[in-house]
């Protein structure tokens, strides 16, 4: 049979071609629908959360940091509660890294503050002595990019249904929903009055003023998505 | 007229061999950067603070895996592809205008990706997704390319005068299809700019799959990226290159069968290794374990086949440096895939994943393996296709022992740290409280990030003394007539 296939390239071609497909499908069809269904409390993202995502990709932050919390009692004692499937029912793409150089982020808004990112962004070895971490200072003069996160928004929604709009179960039986802005104006709006927020606890005197002014900082937006990672 | 000798057309094989040598050196060197980054972050602002956005690690990281995995070894895969295609399939490049045409088209286009993608990863533009960073408009002309060099290899294939296809063309034809599939699924995204109707970034698009889904996919591509890029192809270097410049026969074709068949089978399902203790369902990692462990059957295969074909003549392993470049090459192929396994056990994952072990694991392979590999098919390529002997023998020797050292400082020094960071963060003091801060097992490691950065740049000293003797074999090198080009590379002192 072999012989005879390495003079019949067609079926040849044909033959690795079934023989490596295997293990795709059995491997990840038949989990495919199940998985990444949310989990009570799990939320899509914000226009501006959303735009820090893209700033936290832009930089690859997830080249040194992971977000996926192993079910051991060491990480857990570090990180928090192990990750679960449908917490990231929401996350396209996933950003799970493949390399801790720096700690793990699944959960740092539950231990990390406004201030804290925004002094250690700046100087990240004044934060926490012998880090390894460059600083990201081009971040509080960079503008976040809110039409294109918004644009991601509406593309979620439309084709993968992500539910915005949509009273969504918390964890403490309350509802919450996320909007989703009509329009880009409407949209920039929203994130600008998120970004008041951020800003109003930070001390650079730069990015207050261009919040003032209308502005959102790259900065404002990851620290707005790093709030977010609980 | 048919008792004449092919003569082999060899321009495009030319071209891409450039660019193996460009990029590779590119590549390396960002790498180092990066190594030196890790020991010493003042490095990240080496071009001063208002370009520290581009200089950046997190920002250079992307480029050097880019552009070692789709820069220096795709450039080396095609290289031997437009040398060895022709000559086992017996048939001239410059016999049909179409596949020439094709082929330079490949080139031409290869390098509009190139550039394209050098700057998008500078931008900061990506899916974010790893070693499949690239946004919609240049997965779609990767797709073209790739298309392009299957309508080759098919089209080449086509008007074959050897009906037998050899070994090595199964391995570029599993090549082709594995990446075709892969990187076709990895990447099915939907650009945000139509679906949103005309608002944001054009360039800008999201997943098709989320959370547990995309990495599930995204890994099964990452893994067999790595087989179908780092080891199919290689192997099809190797089955090549050993035979033609020892004078061996392929020791056994029963396990070059066994070997490829069992690859082909086998590595698919290796990707959930990725995922061990992760949120995707524990029988997909279990598979990942079993079958990473099977994997080293076929791997052993073909190497255990490509050292048994030395039988009899291992004195060409002392006299010739090229015959040493495959043989440790080949070495490193069984050490690696030794390794992976052992990593993709359960327990010892748990230790080594996040770790700087998995980059020793993948760098003893790509250094050892690959490129070891690659250059030394180039080596043997260049007296064939430039007509010159190889400029120096004692600067190849140079070249493998600077370049031996480095990959052994690299590998054992990032064993020692990543089991040392695996097991300081899950240390715990006799309270049972973690024993250490994440900052303790960072300052740790800065020896042997240091050894590492040393490691690397022996490295790309030796990627430069191998452009260079290329270069000169190039250009200056003794003319050799085409009676010296039976199976031992011609070589200058």
């Amino acid at each position: 049979m072999f012989h005879w296939l390495e003079k019949h390239p067609f079926f040849f071609a044909v033959a690795i071609f079934v023989t490596i497909a295997f293990a795709g499908l059995i491997e990840i069809l038949p989990n495919f629908a199940q998985a990444s269904q949310p989990v009570v409390g799990t939320k899509p993202y914000t226009t501006l959360e959303l735009a820090g995502r893209h700033v936290y990709i832009k930089n690859n932050c997830m080249g040194c940091h992971s977000q996926l919390i192993r079910p051991f009692k060491s990480e857990t004692d570090r990180y928090g509660h192990y990750s679960l499937s449908g917490e990231y029912a929401y996350d396209r793409p996933f950003l799970w890294g493949s390399k801790r150089t720096g700690p793990d982020l699944m959960r740092v808004g539950n231990y990390r503050t406004t201030d804290w990112h925004e002094n250690h962004m700046k100087d990240p070895a004044a934060v926490v002595p012998g880090s390894i971490m460059p600083a990201y200072r081009w971040m509080f003069k960079n503008a976040a990019d809110i039409d294109t996160a918004y644009a991601e928004q509406i593309t979620v929604n439309k084709v993968f249904k992500t539910p915005y709009n949509t009273e969504i179960p918390m964890a403490d039986g309350t509802k919450a929903t996320v909007p989703l802005a009509a329009t880009v104006d409407e949209a920039k709006a929203a994130a600008l009055e998120e970004a008041k927020v951020i800003a109003a606890d930070m001390k650079d005197q730069d990015v207050k003023d261009a919040v003032a002014a209308g502005q959102i900082p790259e900065i404002v937006a990851i620290i707005a998505y790093l709030n977010s990672l609980k | 007229m048919e008792n004449r000798p092919l003569e082999y057309d060899y321009t495009v094989a030319k071209w891409f061999m450039l660019t193996t040598v460009v990029l590779g050196i590119v590549g390396m060197l960002v790498g180092v950067i990066l190594a030196w980054q890790m020991a010493f972050p003042a490095v990240n602002l080496m071009a001063g603070e208002g370009l520290a956005e581009y200089t950046n690690f997190s920002r250079l990281r992307p480029l050097h895996t880019d552009s070692v995995i789709f820069g220096f070894t795709l450039s080396g895969i095609w290289a031997t592809w437009y040398y060895v295609g022709q000559r086992v399939l017996k048939v001239s490049m410059a016999e049909s205008k179409f596949l020439m045409f094709l082929a330079k088209l490949h080139f031409f286009i290869y390098l509009l990706v190139v550039v394209a993608v050098v700057g998008s990863l500078l931008l900061g533009i990506s899916t974010g997704k790893e070693y499949a960073d690239f946004e919609w408009p240049i997965d779609i002309a990767v797709v073209v390319v790739w298309v392009i060099w299957g309508m080759s290899i098919f089209g080449l294939i086509g008007i074959r005068r050897e009906k037998s296809l050899y070994i090595s063309i199964w391995y570029y034809i599993a090549t082709f299809l594995g990446i075709a599939m892969l990187y076709l699924f990895n990447n099915m995204e939907i650009p945000t700019y139509f679906a949103s109707g005309g608002i944001g970034a054009w360039y800008h698009s999201v997943s098709m799959y989320s959370g547990t889904n995309d990495a599930l996919v995204q890994w099964w591509y990452g893994h067999n990226a790595v087989a179908f890029g780092f080891t199919v192809p290689i192997v099809a270097m190797i089955y090549y290159f050993l035979p033609k410049e020892s004078g061996q026969a392929v020791y056994s074709y029963k396990l070059s069968l066994l070997a490829f068949w069992g690859l082909m089978f086998v590595y698919l399902w290796a990707g959930g290794h990725h995922l061990i203790y992760s949120t995707v369902p524990d029988w997909m990692q279990t598979m990942g374990s079993v079958f990473s462990v099977v994997l080293i059957l076929p791997s052993w295969g073909s190497a255990i086949n490509m050292l048994l074909t030395m039988k009899g003549e291992w004195q060409q392993v002392a006299s010739s440096p090229l015959i040493k470049f495959m043989i440790l090459a080949s070495t490193f192929y069984m050490f690696s895939t030794l390794e992976g396994p052992i990593q993709a056990i359960k327990s010892v994952n748990a230790l080594a994943h996040f770790t700087d072990w998995i980059v020793g694991h993948v760098h003893d392979g790509v250094l050892g393996w690959v490129a070891f590999m690659i250059m030394a098919a180039l080596f043997h390529m260049a007296p064939r296709v430039f007509k010159r002997e190889i400029y120096s023998k004692s600067l190849m020797n140079t070249q493998f022992w600077i370049q031996t050292l480095g990959v052994v400082l690299y590998f054992t020094s990032m064993w020692i740290a990543g089991i040392t960071q695996g097991m300081m963060w899950r240390a715990h003091d006799e309270f049972g409280n973690l024993a250490y801060s994440f900052i303790d097992t960072v300052t740790v490691l800065h020896p042997y990030y240091t050894i590492r950065a040393v490691g690397g740049t022996l490295y790309l000293v030796g990627m430069f003394l191998f452009a260079y003797n290329m270069y000169k074999t190039m250009t200056s090198s003794r003319r050799v007539e085409e009676s010296e080009l039976q199976n031992a590379s011609p070589m200058g002192a």
